[in-house]
């Protein structure tokens, strides 16, 4: 009798160790880059452009870049996403053709981020012709990202309950004006989490974007959508890999990563506190 | 027209958008054997896939991608033996046992841990882990196979975790209810009734966690040393197939054999992640219903 009790606690010390270990691993990794990047960051470092091939100056180039191409993604994806969510959630019916999206919605989110980044390579710049410049690289980012849109964008419309909808078309409503007026209204904050989990993930690739958008190193900030850019991910792993001043530039490196990562983490945050805000407010 | 109609329309419309993502997935096939197959003028399949050597720089180049496939698989296996445990059991922790407040913060601190950068994880382990390795264990290099295993577990255990999360949730609680009534502990009745139960969620999740694993870039391109040579031991360097073609496609030349056989290895690496998902798939749809019909 004593050992069942004996193996419960030994499993729950084990479950109870294991979190413990995550939450160490996320912690120490966010608190050590955080003290050693937070000397390197200032106005100058966000504001200006790199000087001296790198080894000085700033990453504000790199910043504006992740931030076109993000913002291009989500344009590209948000819409295709909700389209697709509003389809499979409010008109498909039970198929092989639903079945068909679902599949290769599942298959789509799985690809490896490095595939994407070949099929922009194979696709946008070279059979189409764009060359590597913001509009192939937002176009891949966009790809990528849209299983986690379509995703996310369906969940927030099957948790709008079911007497919304049946109390509108009891007055007449047509479908298409129910799921416009009553049931996309009641699921945008939702849909707008998952978007915002979205272009935190665009904005930290960068195995897309090598071969699609990404430069080493631009003078002067793009003028347009054919232009390449210097983006962030991009830039850390040139500056932590390549080139021969890599122990010269291990503050501008740890600045850099800290920006990434308050970014994405920041945005993160963002929508997981919306969320659970709205958790708590909703009445239904 | 009609309202009727028009309702007509608007539907027609939205299933064309939602057939995008399929249309996608099979530009994605078309583009890669465009650019791919050319490779197997100069190579056949067999030398290419099971070739002991990957020189594609010299003359005249060798494109065996085996080394590259080894590594691969290798620090897959080796980093899911530490993300599977360390993510089943922190979706048992989230799903059944932590009280409701601690359940909040536990899940976000996953979700967090998903959202962190490849690029930042593969940064961490060249400049934390790979010296500490390095000294430690007294070895000519830390970029190798232990350090890259360890920081992919990190980037699959959300994957995993999640997932089981919801394959534990799906367990129907009369289960739970007829296991505690006959006097089962906590302990007893996950291990037992619980976990066994949600065991084809959380193998889905698995699956899923090793495919996230084997595509993933940025890590193994920084972190896993880059040696294509099968490895003797775990603290051996490797190049993984997505490091290749991280690493090399900026310096082939456009057109040429060695670009032809960096797609050919995407061609590989892209059905490699379709079986992995098209197993999780099939299991999830096989054995969803575990209600207690079926017991």
């Amino acid at each position: 009798m004593k050992w069942r009790y004996l193996k419960q606690h030994i499993f729950l010390l084990v479950v109870r160790l294991s979190i413990a270990l995550i939450a160490l691993a996320l912690g120490g990794i966010i608190l050590y880059i955080f003290i050693n990047g937070i000397s390197a960051i200032s106005w100058d470092f966000i504001t200006l452009p790199p000087t001296d091939s790198m080894t000085k100056g700033g990453i504000m180039p790199a910043i504006v870049g992740t931030i076109y191409l993000t913002m291009g993604a989500i344009a590209v994806a948000l819409p295709l996403g909700v389209v697709s969510a509003i389809y499979l959630a409010e008109y498909a019916k039970q198929g092989r053709f639903v079945r068909i999206i679902r599949i290769g919605i599942n298959c789509l989110a799985g690809v490896p981020s490095v595939v994407f980044g070949l099929f922009g390579l194979g696709f946008f710049v070279v059979f189409l012709k764009f060359g590597s410049c913001i509009l192939s690289g937002a176009l891949t980012l966009g790809v990528l990202v849209l299983p986690t849109i379509i995703g996310a964008s369906e969940e927030a419309l099957k948790a709008v309950p079911q007497t919304f909808r049946e109390a509108s078309l009891a007055l007449g409503v047509s479908k298409w004006q129910t799921i416009y007026r009553i049931v996309l209204p009641t699921a945008l904050p939702g849909i707008l989490t998952g978007s915002i989990l979205g272009i935190g993930r665009a904005a930290g690739e960068t195995a897309p974007i090598m071969f699609t958008a990404a430069a080493f190193f631009t003078a002067k900030l793009p003028d347009s959508v054919f232009d390449e850019v210097m983006a962030l991910p991009y830039h850390i792993y040139v500056l932590a890999t390549a080139g021969t001043h890599i122990d010269q530039t291990r503050s501008i490196q740890y600045g850099a990563v800290l920006v990434l990562m308050g970014l994405v983490l920041g945005v993160d945050l963002v929508a997981i506190v919306i969320r659970s805000y709205m958790r708590q407010k909703k009445r239904w | 027209m009609t309202r009727h109609q028009k309702e007509i329309l608007i539907r027609g419309i939205f299933a064309l958008f939602a057939f995008a993502s399929v249309l996608i997935l099979s530009l994605i096939v078309v583009f890669l054997f465009r650019e791919g197959i050319p490779i197997f003028n100069k190579i056949s399949l067999s030398d290419f896939l099971f070739g002991r050597e990957w020189y594609p720089t010299f003359d005249p180049p060798s494109y065996g991608i085996w080394p590259l496939i080894v590594g691969s698989v290798i620090v897959t296996v080796f980093s899911c033996l530490i993300a599977v445990p360390l993510g089943v059991l922190s979706a048992v922790y989230i799903a059944e046992i932590a009280p409701a407040a601690i359940k909040d913060v536990t899940k976000s601190i996953i979700e967090l841990l998903a959202g962190i950068p490849s690029v930042v994880l593969g940064f961490f382990g060249m400049v934390v882990l790979a010296p500490f390795m390095q000294e430690t264990f007294d070895l000519p290099t830390g970029l190798n196979i232990v350090n890259a295993s360890v920081i992919l577990a990190i980037m699959a255990i959300p994957t995993i975790s999640s997932i089981s999360e919801d394959a534990l949730y799906a367990v129907p609680q009369e289960f739970k209810e007829a296991s505690y009534a006959l006097g089962a502990t906590k302990y007893e009745t996950i291990v037992k009734v619980i976990v066994p139960a949600a065991l084809s969620g959380i193998s889905t999740a698995v699956i899923l966690g090793m495919s996230r694993a084997i595509g993933e870039t940025m890590v193994v391109l920084m972190v896993a040393g880059g040696a294509a040579a099968i490895p003797e031991s775990i603290f051996d360097s490797v190049r993984p197939m997505t490091a290749s073609i991280a690493a090399e496609m900026g310096e082939a030349p456009f057109g040429s054999g060695h670009y032809h056989a960096l797609f050919a290895i995407g061609i590989v690496l892209f059905f490699l992640t379709l079986a992995f998902n098209l197993v999780a798939d099939y299991i999830s749809q096989k054995f969803r219903e575990t209600g207690s019909a079926t017991l």
